[in-house]
């Protein structure tokens, strides 16, 4: 069968769909998810098809919404929980880091926890600093939970899947720049017709190339592209690889790529201190340093807050400029 | 506040018809046999094998009576000081003290601090922190209620645990999709050295689910044929659709909050006697001795009895084998992810070289 072309928010409606329609005990609850099918539309008509014992909308209550996610998990269900903004799970940070990714462990292994909580980072959309952060990094010192996000459309459908059948909690990072960005790659692509799965805790090489690795991760995975796109007039050849899960990460697939390759870019949202791409970076010297020939460069926002202006944020965030820029200075 | 018994034990009210003659007697040894635990815990504690224990004197009546007020279908979220709970729940001995010796027969694999969870006996592991599980009974009982089961859900807490904002999250959810959930609050005055007045200006803790839309009483936590009696009016109301609702039990603790913890400090010694002439206990004997359904040799009897029990899991679990260092690595995930499995390794190498 022949792929069609969808939206990032498209695939993910369908993904979530699919669940449901597979499993009665998929449930999806949050704020503005069923009546008004979620502010980005992710939810769009789920409460027309599976109605509202399936479809909730709930207070605004962060806590309890994810609380209740992992309550109804221990039940029996399998939720999907959303919580609007990636900058509000700070106000359920104790529900996924002290419970959810615990609860396994705690019991003794009595107890599993098919939960998913979905939610989305607006970085890219002159959203100012309460309502943009990828805090990934945060949530990466729970063991216990696994952390998915998607760059494009395909992986965005059979990574949701995937995370609804998993028995562990799953925290699930949309990007909204992805969203709305019709100029990003991964806003719009093609998605296989029939039904298919991305397997968690694998990256993926989205473009090959020998002359450098940039290992990338949602939104950032379309400015990587852009850039190795930019680089092949320079005579660069790029290899783009995209994390698609941060937790249980994919060390090999990284590891492999420098081997071949033997510089290193890591481009991601977090802001520098502490982020995804230190975490990737001191793997590789750990394990990978016989293979450098070169610094790695962690291209990140500033270790600061996001600005609002969209002037000003395009020049925080990693963009494909600054992506060629470093490559540029790497190969010579 | 409702109350069914006089410290005198004398009757002043209608207790639950369900309060057979046997089940006053079974409640009564429960109270005496949790106080017993308590006892020698607190022995077995300063020889330096059990990590910590929360002691529940005074609060006995509070714990048992609720306990007895449930049903087989329905699931307890207890906190680090319910053990109580657990006795009148009738979980084993052995399988208490494997727990607090983190051996490895230990249910929870000496994963966790909490007192004991058993999925099986419908006790959901707690929380170390207080309120913490009461979204995710909430959330329990929503899927529990939505599967058109008939099981209530009652989550333990106490006074500290009404000025957090997971609570106030928790018992709003619980009133708008109006699911089977019981707010069990043992108001015992303190929060280890915080008073209650410091914790609210409301007048009563159950004052604060009337904002919820959902009913809220307070009863006398040291009379047990109240809490009874108020805790199964509420759990049957639930059951049959009616919603949560919150029950402040007013009693005290007599004890330290934690072996960690010395109330010398911080409360009067004149505060304490007041109270233990409140206790519930010598309440409840009083009461079935009246009646003829106990006596003080019997109660001795009893307490010999449970003693030498007790004295036997705690030789069993003391001399079973403790756990393997691989326990610390599993249960992370459903699957082991390799740079988990790593680790075993390194930590299986690291103990051969040095233990």
């Amino acid at each position: 069968m022949a792929d069609r072309e969808l939206t990032y928010v498209e695939a993910l409606n369908e993904g979530l769909r699919e669940e449901m329609r597979r499993d009665d005990s998929v449930i999806v609850f949050g704020e503005e998810v069923a009546a008004s099918g979620g502010v980005y539309k992710v939810t769009k008509d789920l409460l027309k098809e599976f109605g509202p014992k399936r479809v909730l909308d709930t207070p605004i209550s962060e806590i309890a919404i994810v609380g209740a996610a992992i309550g109804a998990a221990l039940n029996g269900l399998r939720p999907v929980a959303e919580l609007m903004f990636f900058d509000f799970a700070g106000i359920a940070f104790d529900q996924i880091v002290t419970h959810a990714s615990k609860m396994r462990f705690m019991s003794g292994g009595q107890v599993k926890l098919p939960l998913v909580v979905r939610t989305q980072y607006s970085l890219g959309r002159a959203y100012g600093s309460q309502h943009t952060q990828f805090l990934a990094a945060s949530f990466m010192q729970a063991p216990g939970l696994k952390i998915v996000a998607p760059s494009t459309p395909k992986d965005a459908k059979g990574l949701i899947k995937s995370s609804i059948r998993d028995d562990d909690p799953v925290l699930f990072i949309e990007s909204g720049a992805l969203y709305v960005n019709r100029t990003y790659y991964g806003y719009k692509g093609p998605v296989p017709e029939e039904e298919y799965l991305i397997p968690i805790g694998k990256a993926e090489v989205k473009r090959s190339g020998d002359d450098i690795s940039i290992v990338a991760v949602s939104r950032v995975v379309s400015e990587a592209m852009a850039a190795a796109e930019q680089l092949s007039a320079y005579g660069i050849k790029a290899e783009v690889v995209d994390l698609r899960t941060i937790m249980p990460m994919d060390y090999q697939t990284v590891l492999e790529s420098v081997k071949r390759t033997n510089r290193l870019i890591v481009a991601e949202d977090s802001v520098k201190t502490c982020g995804v791409s230190a975490e990737v970076a001191s793997h590789v010297c750990e394990y990978g340093f016989d293979y450098l020939e070169a610094p790695i460069i962690r291209l990140n926002s500033p270790p600061m807050p996001a600005p609002q202006s969209a002037e000003l944020e395009r020049r925080y965030m990693v963009t494909s400029d600054k992506i060629v820029e470093a490559a540029r200075r790497l190969v010579v | 506040m409702i109350r069914l018994l006089s410290p005198q034990g004398v009757l002043e009210g209608e207790p639950d018809p369900t309060l057979t003659e046997s089940k006053l007697v079974k409640i009564m040894k429960d109270m005496v046999a949790a106080r017993v635990f308590d006892d020698w815990m607190l022995r077995i504690h300063p020889m330096g094998r059990v990590s910590r224990y929360a002691p529940a004197e005074g609060q006995e009546a509070s714990m048992v009576g609720s306990a007895h007020a449930l049903s087989e279908v329905d699931w307890v979220f207890p906190t680090y000081r319910e053990f109580p709970v657990l006795i009148a729940r009738g979980v084993p001995l052995v399988e208490l003290q494997n727990r607090m010796f983190a051996n490895s027969r230990d249910v929870l694999k000496g994963h966790e601090i909490t007192l004991y969870g058993d999925r099986w006996r419908r006790i959901v592991v707690g929380a170390g922190g207080v309120s913490l599980m009461a979204p995710i009974a909430v959330g329990m009982a929503m899927a529990s209620k939505s599967a058109g089961e008939k099981s209530v859900f009652i989550v333990y807490m106490g006074d500290g645990a009404t000025s957090k904002g997971d609570f106030h999250e928790a018992i709003n959810f619980a009133g708008v999709f109006k699911t089977p959930v019981i707010f069990f609050c043992q108001n015992n005055q303190w929060a280890i050295s915080v008073p209650v007045s410091l914790q609210t200006r409301a007048e009563t803790l159950a004052v604060k689910a009337e904002a919820y839309g959902i009913p809220g009483v307070r009863v006398d936590g040291n009379d047990v044929l109240a809490v009874y009696t108020v805790v199964r009016k509420y759990v049957e109301a639930a059951r049959a659709g009616g919603g949560p609702a919150f029950i402040e039990a007013y009693t005290y603790r007599i004890g330290a909050h934690t072996t960690a913890d010395d109330p010398r400090r911080y409360r009067s010694e004149e505060e304490v006697r007041r109270w233990r002439e409140l206790d519930p206990i010598s309440r409840m004997r009083k009461y079935l001795t009246a009646k003829g359904l106990w006596s003080v040799e019997e109660e001795e009897r009893f307490i010999e009895e449970f003693r030498e029990e007790l004295r036997k899991a705690t030789e069993i679990a003391e001399s079973t084998p403790p756990l393997k260092p691989a326990a610390i690595l599993e249960d992370v995930y459903g699957e082991t992810p390799w740079y988990i499995a790593d680790e075993l390794e390194e930590l299986e190498r690291y103990s051969a070289e040095t233990l």
